[in-house]
């Protein structure tokens, strides 16, 4: 796996460039406001935007946009929720050894999503989007609303889901120590931009 | 039985009803009589104006002259469409699909009931001719803009869930699915209504025009059916092409949500 990104910009967003190969997970970090999530809209084709993106060579516009976003993986901050059960947000059930270690009941697959808190949104959000097995998972402040030990315990299964997958991720973080103990890259956004190589 | 002919003073005691409402509405400091008086002074002059026109119209019956009138109506019709709209697509294209669904479907179905169910001789005899088309116009531009309302403003509220499904995959068409029913059954419910009142509710008025006019009831109650049948057709079929059109200008190329291209 091969991720690069020559770059990219946009309205709100200023040049940021990178590359990643398998394994890797890049923080990005860097003031509100900066571009940070526009930067992980850029990568899923989800905003206009200049630059050149390319996944094992092959460019993002070569690509059909749904195939695209089904191997470049965005979980935004807030995740959007759009049939009445979880289960119909769900591409496949995800395993059980997946929900217990984010401490989600089996039983929430079927639940109403009206009755889900914020906390089981975002952790359900991430399993929804590692069941389409992504290539490259871009994650918004994925444990902004998460106890320390649901923290920990997402971080875990990301990096060994990229480990085991040899996927990569993006990880918009605004915790300046988030992710260190997962020996990840940090990406620094300024207003100029931000390079990471 | 001849019609009764209503006199200018008859006209004017209906107009004092109006009146008498706005003066109500003063006392009760509800502040609608300036809209009022506008509106019924408006309508006045609209349909003076009409009557003589029509009233030329027929005199000269000549394809050109209608070919106009129809041409007038249809952009005037386009226009309301788009000025009733909350969140209105953005520059000509918001006119067009508007123009364009109505324009299409009404053409096509006032053509075809011209020319293979009526008959009249020539086949754009004015008198069945402008009032077709008016009636069939008239109820495609609430349903088309209903629709279009539906679909523009139910994108702009809807936003984290299209993306969302973006996001897992699917493509502009799937994530918007039952959006496009939606805003389908939106413009059709005026449409569903009148069928369900027609008869038993309301007296619809060609058909009570008809009747005032001497004609025997059954023979109105027929053109009555057609036109309900038309205007049924025609709203349908012009609220699901303003849909498709519609919906395909909220994405771009890419099947990026462009809810930039509404205006507010």
């Amino acid at each position: 796996m091969q991720l690069t990104v020559q770059n990219v910009a946009g309205p709100h967003l200023p040049p940021v460039s990178f590359s990643l190969t398998s394994g890797d997970i890049l923080t990005v970090r860097g003031a509100s406001g900066v571009g940070k999530s526009q930067l992980l809209r850029a990568l899923a084709d989800l905003s206009e935007h200049t630059g050149v993106i390319t996944l094992d060579g092959v460019a993002q516009s070569a690509i059909a946009p749904a195939e695209w976003r089904k191997r470049v993986v965005y979980v935004p901050a807030e995740s959007g929720w759009w049939a009445d059960t979880v289960a119909e947000h769900f591409t496949a059930i995800p395993p059980a050894d997946w929900l217990a270690r984010l401490s989600l009941a089996p039983e929430l697959i079927e639940a109403p999503v009206e009755r889900l808190s914020t906390g089981e949104r975002q952790r359900l959000a991430l399993l929804r989007a590692l069941m389409l097995s992504p290539r490259v998972l871009l994650l918004d402040e994925p444990t902004a609303n998460l106890d320390s030990r649901n923290t920990t315990a997402m971080a875990h299964l990301v990096a060994d889901y990229v480990r085991a997958e040899g996927s990569a991720v993006v990880w918009v973080t605004h915790d300046a120590t988030e992710g260190d103990r997962l020996g990840a890259h940090v990406l620094q956004m300024t207003p100029e931009g931000g390079q990471f190589s | 039985m001849n019609i009764q002919i209503l006199s200018v003073f008859d006209l004017i005691l209906a107009g004092l009803l109006v009146l008498a409402l706005g003066g109500v509405q003063l006392l009760l400091g509800l502040g609608l009589l300036r809209s009022l008086v506008w509106g019924s002074v408006r309508m006045v002059l609209q349909l003076l104006l009409v009557g003589l026109v029509l009233k030329s119209l027929f005199a000269v019956a000549n394809l050109g002259w209608i070919t106009l009138m129809a041409s007038v109506m249809l952009l005037l019709a386009g226009y309301e469409v788009t000025a009733r709209q909350k969140r209105p697509i953005k520059g000509w294209r918001g006119y067009g699909i508007g123009l364009a669904s109505m324009g299409v479907t009404a053409a096509i179905i006032t053509l075809f009931t011209l020319t293979v169910i009526i008959q009249p001789q020539p086949w754009y005899t004015p008198q069945y001719a402008i009032p077709l088309l008016g009636m069939i116009l008239g109820n495609t531009m609430t349903g088309i803009g209903l629709a279009l309302n539906h679909l523009t403003q139910t994108a702009w509220s809807s936003r984290n869930q299209i993306e969302a499904r973006l996001l897992m995959g699917q493509t502009a068409r799937t994530a918007t699915r039952e959006l496009r029913a939606d805003a389908l059954r939106a413009g059709l419910i005026p449409t569903l209504n009148m069928l369900a009142a027609a008869g038993l509710i309301s007296l619809p008025g060609m058909m009570t025009g008809q009747i005032l006019a001497g004609a025997p009831p059954m023979e109105a109650v027929r053109y009555q059916i057609l036109i309900m049948l038309l205007i049924t057709a025609a709203t349908g079929f012009g609220s699901m092409l303003a849909v498709h059109l519609g919906s395909v200008r909220l994405f771009d190329a890419r099947d990026r949500l462009r809810l930039d291209r509404l205006g507010s």
